[in-house]
């Protein structure tokens, strides 16, 4: 099985941003994850799938530095890394868009994506916010990502589902990110709305960003990812690349109908 | 046809939601879309109007101005009925009359915007002043008294903040509980006796001022600016607002939000002893007394100021009208002859209009 795993990224030869090597981690006596191997590349778009508590959502928030795993290495731009908590992750440039965007309504876009990372002059507490610097950045930010924001100086109460989720990816992206972590990014969003996060994600791509998508939408995944792990009961169980695979064989792996 | 040709609207309309409806775009971009409209009288009004008659018939414009108005309003009426009521002299009494209020709110206004509320504040200043009442009847010089109440008022802020950002017990509860040890303490420290206080610096401090603007009101005056600063130009002031406005966002971008809570808490707690100088300084005497009065006056200011109980949603101008728009109320009633009785019932009723607006509040 891992041997399988192996086989299937020594098909490819550029190193990856991440590797995840025999990670384990146990919640008690729920053993969450066994030996997870996986790699992401650069300029990939990688997936990753699995049932319900099949542990995607746990190896993700192992590299994003929420949890620490008991056992195994995470190896960050070649060399081994260890996260306290996710600024630690974010000052090394991975970058996460939470499942519940983590924006705040009552500030304007612009605040939103500076904030924690406010532009200010003047030294220690008597440093002023450099409003005028963080509304032309944030203007920078969501204009060469095209998306569809109506004014970075709107307060995010009255963006629509999709704009928010836009701003969230934006943040993200904005700071020089090496891999972009992103949570089920679609799933509250209509077609139209979808389409453009797709072609966001694409434009990461695009940028030589690393993606790390978690999906249950088999199709978006087979649209958008360079590629796929699957994971069951806390193992990664199978990697394929995209190209190399189908729905149906994703679909068996996953329920386990098909040995990897 | 001509709909098929129109333009998004501009950058000033709420644009993205409706410009995949070409029916809503063409309504709704009215003016911008004047010259396709051929023919037709071309629309003439201004942007800058439009969006003036736009913002009156929003219910969340009164809302957000909703002190402004209402001191507006009361400033006319009492007027009418005695026409000593905007004479500078009543004016200056109603500014030295406020500042304390003002002070007081501030602090409140920075715990509110976290989502929290401090109902400590009043008792807070009342240990303050007792603290300043106690220095001084051991000699202490009157600059070591004003340390001493500031440091005892700020203590405690430290503890409210301590217990609610790092035990992470509940605001209310917290602060409940400090109301009832600050105001225990003060009756131990001043052993349930008033201490008389004649000094000449607090004798000009109340008396004095610049020009006609007596010295408290410019001490609130330069706090309540240096409070607008702190909260709208300041990392601090905008991490507040995220705390209050979302505490799982501010928490996912790497904020402490039980940092911020120990830090509003202290404001409050220091400003509550700013307020206890000026409070030992008007009365000439530190008194441990309930204060109740400023307790629900600061929280009805900040109410009345726009500000949201739930956080995330604060002005420092709002605030600061609102504890003048109280306490031109008090005086204005008085001057009406009106009973004292009546006022605390006057105060609850613009309290709970103020809520009631804010409903709109979007």
């Amino acid at each position: 099985m891992t041997a399988q795993t192996h086989q299937t990224t020594a098909s490819t030869t550029d190193t990856p941003i991440v590797e995840v090597r025999g990670l384990s981690l146990a919640f008690g006596s729920v053993q969450a994850l066994r030996d997870v191997n996986l790699q992401l590349r650069p300029g990939e778009v990688t997936a990753i799938v699995g049932d319900n508590g099949a542990g995607k959502s746990t190896a993700v928030r192992c590299i994003s530095g929420v949890h620490k795993a008991d056992s195994g290495e995470i190896l960050f731009d070649g060399s081994p890394v260890s996260f306290h908590n996710p600024e630690d992750a974010r000052e090394a440039g991975i970058e996460t868009v939470h499942q519940n965007l983590a924006l705040v309504e009552d500030l304007t876009v612009w605040q939103n994506l500076y904030l924690n990372r406010e532009i200010v002059h003047g030294f220690g507490p008597l440093a002023l916010l450099d409003r005028r610097a963080m509304r032309t950045g944030a203007q920078e930010m969501v204009s060469t990502l095209a998306v569809n924001v109506p004014a970075v100086g709107a307060r995010v109460r009255r963006l629509s589902g999709g704009q928010r989720q836009a701003v969230a990816i934006c943040r993200a992206a904005g700071f020089s990110s090496k891999l972009v972590i992103m949570d089920e990014p679609t799933a509250a969003l209509g077609v139209q709305e979808t389409a453009r996060v797709e072609e966001l994600i694409l434009r990461l791509k695009s940028e030589g960003r690393a993606v790390l998508l978690i999906s249950h939408n088999f199709a978006q995944v087979m649209r958008l990812s360079d590629q796929v792990w699957v994971m069951r009961a806390g193992q990664c169980v199978a990697g394929r690349r995209t190209d190399d695979t189908t729905g149906e064989e994703i679909v068996a792996l996953i329920t386990g109908a098909q040995a990897a | 046809m001509s709909q098929k040709t129109t333009p998004p609207p501009g950058p000033s309309g709420p644009a993205a939601d409706t410009t995949t409806t070409t029916t809503t775009a063409g309504t709704t971009a009215g003016t911008t879309a004047g010259p396709d409209t051929a023919g037709s009288s071309p629309i003439t009004v201004p942007a800058h109007a439009q969006s003036w008659v736009h913002r009156l018939a929003d219910p969340s414009f009164w809302a957000d101005w909703a002190a402004l108005i209402g001191l507006v309003v009361l400033a006319i009426v009492f007027e009418i009925g005695n026409s000593s009521f905007l004479d500078v002299g009543n004016i200056q009494a109603m500014l030295v009359a406020s500042s304390i209020l003002i002070v007081l709110s501030l602090g409140q206004t920075f715990v509110i915007a976290t989502g929290g509320i401090d109902l400590s504040i009043a008792a807070a200043m009342t240990f303050g002043a007792v603290c300043f009442g106690s220095a001084f009847g051991h000699g202490q010089p009157i600059w070591l008294c004003c340390v001493i109440a500031v440091a005892g008022s700020a203590a405690v802020g430290v503890v409210n903040g301590l217990l609610v950002g790092v035990a992470g017990i509940t605001d209310f509860i917290v602060t409940l509980g400090t109301l009832s040890a600050a105001s225990g303490a003060a009756l131990v420290v001043a052993n349930g006796q008033p201490t008389t206080i004649v000094d000449r610096f607090l004798l000009r401090m109340s008396t004095d001022g610049i020009g006609i603007i007596g010295w408290p009101v410019v001490v609130a005056a330069l706090l309540a600016v240096v409070a607008h600063v702190v909260l709208f130009h300041t990392r601090f002031g905008t991490h507040v607002l995220a705390a209050g406005g979302s505490k799982e966002a501010a928490t996912a971008t790497g904020i402490s939000v039980g940092r911020i809570k120990v830090a509003v808490y202290s404001i409050s707690g220091t400003l509550a002893g700013v307020g206890a100088i000026l409070l030992v300084a008007r009365i000439g005497a530190s008194e441990p007394a309930a204060n109740t009065s400023f307790l629900l006056n600061s929280v009805a200011a900040v109410v009345l100021g726009g500000v949201s109980l739930f956080g995330g949603r604060a002005t420092i101008i709002g605030p600061v009208l609102g504890a003048l728009l109280l306490t031109a109320l008090a005086n204005g009633l008085t001057l009406l002859g009106v009973s004292e009785f009546y006022q605390p019932i006057a105060v609850g009723a613009v309290v709970v209009l103020a809520a009631l607006i804010t409903r709109f509040q979007k």
